[in-house]
């Protein structure tokens, strides 16, 4: 009884003990094929740069970041660049939301202390990184020329993402408001693609089969206005 | 003397500690199918349904309306097993429930989906004392 009682801490302690090691920035060595060698012994220890063989559920549980090998489809440069000099949480909840939540009232809350820091480079290695980051495709999941900036309708997005459709629920779209089991969007329009925001909505599966963000069944006008929404989110502010 | 004054305040902090954190429903000793469906959802539906089942989870900050709590015995009893296999699988409006359930037919297979029905009334302790 004694040894299932000292179990639970024990376990905690160990799993915080492995989150500061994903902090520390280490050389890892990944497969042959593996992009820029900078890139490989700055990011490979935390971040999946060449697409997964295993994609199972217990992968997504170990991982310590979020996945890289769709950067390039993913990111805009001046973002990436300004982001790894300077790193914000841009998950409110962690790179896995599960592992951070814990139980209160009048909800479960968020452990904001071991919310994992990402470490800051100088501005040569940014934009060296940031270069190879955008090297990184996802070979066809993310279609050029999906979003049809003419077709979006920023204050219907804005209807579909906070009442009609929910994406408030897991997504903040200004600092404060909104889930945050899912990534902030309030600065979506300086950091994300919005050719990859529309893929990645439509499917979120494709990207991750066991992704916890849902595929869920919204119109391709839906699509368009809510990515036009979110892809309009901090851009005033730069 | 002082060593084992040690170990017992240490196996008091552990068990305060214990308490204090929630045990995911993984720990037990459930079968592997109520592990595996604990696991599912800690991953899927805790993050509006809370850790502990109730309704509560992080997500709730953001929602205008209260995901049901899993753990109410009673009003978990009233809910037919297919409509839970119906709510997620094609998401809380085919049910006239709130569309912020969403349908989880991408993510979770059919037969996830069927365990995940078993492991709720699992949770609710409907099939108990009946």
């Amino acid at each position: 009884m004694r040894g299932l009682a000292v179990k639970g801490p024990l376990l905690l302690a160990a799993s915080t003990a492995v989150a500061v090691m994903a902090l520390a920035v280490r050389p890892a060595s990944v497969g042959a094929q593996a992009p820029g060698s900078e890139l490989t012994s700055q990011c490979a220890s935390c971040h999946a740069l060449t697409k997964p063989a295993d994609a199972t559920l217990d992968r997504l549980w170990s991982r310590k970041g979020p996945d890289l090998w769709y950067a390039g489809d993913k990111f805009n440069r001046d973002w990436l660049v300004a982001w790894l000099q300077k790193p914000t949480v841009i998950r409110p909840g962690g790179v896995l939301w599960f592992k951070h939540a814990k139980p209160g009232e009048p909800r479960d809350t968020i452990d904001s202390a071991a919310v994992e820091k990402h470490p800051a480079v100088d501005a040569a290695t940014a934009g060296r990184l940031a270069d190879q980051l955008l090297s990184l495709k996802s070979d066809g999941l993310v279609p050029e020329g999906a979003f049809k900036p003419e077709a979006a309708n920023a204050a219907m997005g804005k209807l579909g993402f906070s009442k009609l459709r929910g994406c408030v629920a897991c997504h903040q779209d200004a600092p404060g408001t909104g889930g945050v089991s899912g990534p902030e969007l309030y600065d979506a329009g300086q950091r994300l693609r919005p050719d990859y925001v529309i893929a990645y909505t439509r499917n979120p599966q494709q990207f991750d089969p066991h992704i916890w963000m849902p595929t869920l069944t919204l119109s391709d006008p839906d699509l368009q206005r809510i990515t036009g929404y979110v892809t309009s989110l901090g851009k005033e502010s730069k | 003397m002082m060593l084992r004054y040690g170990i017992a305040a240490l196996a008091l902090a552990a068990m305060t500690g214990a308490i204090a954190f929630h045990q995911p429903a993984t720990a037990g000793t459930e079968s592997p199918k109520i592990a595996a469906s604990a696991h599912v959802y800690d991953t899927y539906c805790a993050q509006c349904h809370g850790v502990q089942r109730n309704g509560k989870g992080v997500n709730t900050i953001g929602l205008s309306v209260q995901p049901r709590d899993h753990s109410d015995t009673v009003g978990m009893s009233s809910l037919p097993r297919e409509q839970m296999i119906k709510a997620i699988t094609d998401g809380g409006a085919s049910v006239n429930k709130s569309a912020l359930m969403p349908a989880w037919s991408a993510v979770l297979s059919k037969e996830q989906i069927e365990d995940m029905a078993d492991y709720l009334t699992y949770v609710c302790k409907c099939n108990q004392g009946k």
